[in-house]
């Protein structure tokens, strides 16, 4: 049983500690029809993905933003361990900061970022998003069908978070 | 008052607020985002900048009348204050927040405290406005009108 890429809408977690900046890219997100699931922080990201436990986790996510500056684990600190797990390091990273800090974009971007949005975050950012998840889309489909060939047991259903906020 | 009326009004105290710096394009940008799924975005927002300020002029207050004041933690609550003004376009308010963060680098505490006094000025100045134009706006609706977006052309 194959979804056809078209129908499923891309789903992006959203990492800000700032109840404003949560509530606009959440708003700039599903504006551009992406499903969204937002968190105040990176350990509650990680514990989203299932990242803190052995467990199978039914969770898709197809790109992960977040802001940079937060207390605890910071944006980049984020960042590093989404792109050192085996099961998560696929997954497209944005990340954004109000402060404009050649060094620390550039460290991001170095460090596997896809994109460095400068808050406040338009609608011309959220854009530049899609072509990152249709690569990725793409490139799974194709990893899709080979396996398939292979595989003789049923789909597991997939659980779809839909616009959950979790605080 | 006719609707017709309120609404050259809400343009005319809108554009001014624009003209005069209060507000920047971010705000644009919110208004533009409002939908009817959420009809009172710009409102929501709004309220969460106001909650969000007020705790921090608050927290900066206290901070600033230690005996030995800490400069980081300052700092810190201006970037934040910083990041919320900027998020709704509130750019006075968010001008006067990038001063007052060079004098928290150089710790010093005559000019802070002068940019904590300016901060609220702007603060309260950007408040009132915001409110009276929410308030022209829900006279509008109640009154069976729509509201106008407005043009950016001058």
């Amino acid at each position: 049983m194959v979804m056809a890429a078209s129908e499923t809408k891309f789903h992006v977690l959203a990492v800000d500690d700032t109840l404003i900046d949560r509530k606009l890219i959440e708003k700039l997100l599903k504006t551009s029809s992406y499903q969204v699931t937002a968190v105040d922080s990176g350990t509650k990201a990680l514990e989203f993905l299932g990242l803190n436990n052995n467990d199978h986790h039914d969770v898709e996510v197809n790109l992960i933003i977040t802001d940079y500056c937060m207390p605890g684990m910071t944006g980049y600190d984020l960042l590093r361990k989404i792109k050192e797990s085996s099961s998560f390091k696929d997954i497209p990273v944005v990340t954004m900061s109000s402060d404009n800090i050649p060094s620390r974009i550039n460290r991001c971007l170095e460090d596997g970022a896809e994109e460095f949005f400068l808050k406040p975050v338009q609608l011309s950012d959220v854009n530049k998003l899609r072509p990152h998840l249709m690569k990725r889309r793409t490139q799974t489909n194709v990893n899709k069908r080979k396996s398939m060939d292979e595989i003789v047991s049923p789909d597991r259903a997939r659980a779809r978070y839909n616009e959950l906020e979790v605080k | 008052m006719e609707v017709g009326q309120m609404q050259r009004r809400l343009v005319d105290y809108t554009k001014s607020l624009f003209m005069e710096g209060f507000l920047d394009a971010q705000f644009l940008q919110l208004q533009q985002l409002q939908d009817e799924s959420n009809p009172d975005f710009v409102v929501e927002v709004v309220s969460l900048f106001f909650d969000d300020s007020e705790k921090l002029l608050n927290d900066l207050t206290m901070a600033l009348d230690q005996p030995n004041v800490d400069f980081k933690k300052v700092d810190a609550h201006v970037h934040q204050l910083k990041g919320s003004s900027s998020s709704i376009g509130a750019q006075r308010v968010k001008n006067a927040c990038i001063a007052f963060r060079s004098f928290c680098e150089e710790q010093n505490i005559d000019a802070t405290l002068r940019c904590l006094q300016q901060v609220k000025q702007e603060y309260y100045l950007v408040k009132n406005k915001l409110e009276t134009m929410l308030r022209l706006e829900q006279q509008i609706v109640a009154a069976g009108g729509s509201i106008p977006m407005i043009e950016l052309g001058f």
